[in-house]
């Protein structure tokens, strides 16, 4: 018998045969006054901080002010004429190694926790929002849900890809428990309103 | 060496227990501050264990389904029966891709499984890439804790072993320093691994992926950086739908270091380009657990550490004293349940106050577990005797009321009068760290009695 069928016989002789029906959500999940506010709030508390910006015609301004001595920088949000390179035409991710900005479109924001869902199918290296030294999620403001239950709501995978929320920029307190951001990832997260 | 012997030599610092404690008591009240700032807390508990309840009386059919939407996804799925037969799948998927440099993100799966030394002595290069895993790999020790796996450590430890490893200032032991140079040191090894192996958080059945939770973003570099990408998975990790993530991501981070979400949530659905993704489905005696109706909840963890960090035997004895490679009261239950007879003193190391059961965000009923391991033990006969010597004498002195209330009486009035030697002694352990509560004139029974007769 091979190991799958051992397995899954040994399930059905011990499962639990009580009724247990998948429960539905069953209770109003919190929500907030001033979804923008919150979510700025969170951003923060993350390590993160939240700019709201008129349009996406600010960004690149907003980019050059921030980051004045970036000497790459990636940009996969459309019509920002940031830059050229949307981090797709390197082979390998390991390309992507030098990376000094990542400027990345966000689908939505979650007010509850600071997240941005990502989730890029022509993207063509995951690697690139961990690889890159700062990050900066771009997000059209009208795109902010209360809480995860909302997020999921729209949050899809028929297709195979990667997906993945993004909440500040990387950090540990694997050391005393002190917090240091930038561990692996990003030492700089930024949230654009537009 | 049980639990009580391996807490005693790390009681023997005095001040760093205190530390310790302090540490994790620390981490405890975040995660209370971030519980309190959701209101419907309870409820998400509540539909935390519904769900998983669910999924544990399913578990074949969505196991099944989760199996055919992964491959439908391009993703290659393994069974693993045991421990041995999981290192067996990864080492030969290795082999197969001639992999001599792997990286690892923190996974108790394959800690439980013992996988690094096996590939070790195949000539694989392991490397734990968490800061705080790596930290322990390089002082060839095992985590103390699931989630802050270097707790047990103080900055000028972990100071010394980076000078040691990676060449970094003698005495420099700012933390931001240090984390500085194990991120270069693991950039490297991240740029030159040829293969990446994460745990899993998440199944998902009805989309064949799996989702992985990090702070640091180790997971996801490994994962993304080399071709191929292995994933070990417990199979009860498995949750029916897409959606029910939501009631566990709110869940996870605030129950475990207070946070409202894990600095990244990633969803693997598929290989990246040109690349492999295989998952290990591993039961190692989780089929076994669920037929136990006692404890078959402890198959509902989700490893945030909460019931870790608010046990006070824990915080004050550190994880390794457990002696089984996930500490603290999850630890004890589930270790009690796969060798009893190894793990006899860990149902003990609890004061069965109950802050784990309250703190567990799937509503595991932990401390009860832990009182019935005890009754097993004492009926296998696996107690130790000088416990079960003083329980017998104990349990035949109360069937004697008579008798206890003379004892109490003549007690009373003897010990405040006994010269300390023959109270504090050998004979009394409790007494080692402790001083006996001054005696009080009556009993319990006395004053009661006095009072009954004094209302109507």
């Amino acid at each position: 018998m091979s190991a799958k069928e051992t397995i899954l016989q040994n399930i059905r002789a011990n499962k639990p045969t009580e009724a247990a029906p998948l429960p539905e959500l069953d209770f109003e999940p919190l929500t907030f006054d001033d979804l923008a506010k919150q979510l700025g709030e969170m951003v923060q508390a993350v390590g993160g901080q939240l700019l709201a910006l008129n349009g996406k015609a600010e960004v690149a301004a907003k980019i050059n002010e921030l980051y004045p001595d970036a000497s790459r920088v990636v940009c996969n949000v459309p019509d920002c004429g940031l830059s050229g390179d949307d981090g797709c035409k390197a082979e390998r991710p390991h390309d992507l190694a030098s990376v000094e900005l990542a400027v990345v479109q966000g689908e939505f924001a979650v007010a509850e926790n600071g997240a941005v869902w990502v989730k890029n199918p022509r993207n063509r290296h995951r690697a690139l929002y961990f690889l890159a030294e700062n990050i900066v999620l771009v997000v059209d403001k009208t795109q902010i849900v209360p809480t995860m239950h909302q997020a999921y709501e729209r949050v899809r995978f028929d297709e195979p890809g990667y997906g993945l929320f993004i909440s500040g920029p990387s950090k540990t307190a694997d050391i005393e428990q002190s917090l240091v951001i930038g561990a692996h990832g990003p030492k700089s997260g930024y949230v654009f309103l537009v | 060496m049980g639990h009580p012997e391996n807490a005693r030599e790390f009681t023997r610092d005095i001040e760093r227990t205190h530390w310790h404690d302090q540490a994790l008591w620390f981490v405890r009240e975040k995660r209370d501050r971030a519980a309190r700032s959701v209101p419907e807390w309870e409820e998400l508990r509540d539909q935390a264990a519904r769900i998983k309840w669910h999924t544990m009386a399913h578990l074949d059919r969505y196991l099944e389904q989760f199996e055919a939407n992964a491959k439908a996804k391009g993703i290659q799925v393994h069974w693993a029966k045991d421990a041995e037969a999981h290192n067996r799948i990864v080492l030969r998927i290795l082999q197969d891709h001639q992999v001599t440099r792997l990286v690892k993100s923190k996974s108790m799966l394959t800690e439980e499984c013992g996988l690094n030394p096996v590939l070790e002595q195949n000539g694989i290069e392991v490397v734990d890439t968490d800061l705080g895993e790596r930290i322990v790999q390089l002082r060839h020790e095992h985590p103390s804790h699931i989630v802050l796996p270097a707790i047990h450590l103080k900055k000028e430890d972990v100071s010394d072993t980076f000078h040691e490893h990676l060449h970094t200032e003698k005495g420099n032991n700012d933390p931001t320093y240090l984390t500085r140079a194990a991120r270069a040191h693991l950039r490297e090894k991240f740029l030159a691994a040829e293969a990446g192996l994460t745990g899993v958080n998440f199944g998902i059945s009805e989309t064949g992926g799996v989702v992985v939770c990090t702070n640091e973003g180790n997971a996801d570099l490994g994962a993304g950086l080399p071709r191929l990408h292995i994933a070990s998975m417990g199979i009860e990790k498995m949750l029916p739908r897409l959606q029910d993530l939501a009631v566990f991501t709110r869940l996870l981070a605030r129950s475990a270091t207070g946070q409202p979400i894990t600095s990244y949530t990633s969803h693997f659905h598929g290989p990246v380009e040109g690349g492999e993704m295989h998952i290990i489905l591993v039961d190692n005696g989780r089929s076994t657990l669920l037929g136990d109706p006692t404890y078959r909840k402890a198959l509902h963890c989700i490893r945030c550490g909460a019931c870790i960090n608010t046990c006070p035997v824990y915080r004050r004895s550190g994880g390794h004293s457990y002696g089984y490679t996930i500490p603290g009261p999850i630890g004890s239950t589930l270790g009690a349940f796969k060798d009893r007879k190894a793990n006899r003193t860990l149902p003990y190391a609890s004061t069965l106050c109950g802050s784990c059961t309250c703190v567990c965000p799937a509503q595991i009923d932990l401390h009860q577990q832990l009182y019935d391991h005890r009754q097993e033990i004492v009926k296998a006969g696996l107690l130790d005797r000088k416990k079960e010597t003083t329980l017998n004498l104990a349990g035949w002195l109360f069937k004697h009321p008579k008798l206890l209330e003379l004892g109490g009486k003549v007690l009373r009035k003897l010990v405040p009068r006994l010269p300390r030697p023959l109270v504090y002694n050998r004979f009394n352990p409790w007494g080692e760290a402790r001083e006996l509560p001054e005696m009080p004139a009556k009993s319990f029974k006395e004053l009661y009695r006095e009072r009954k007769g004094r209302q109507p």
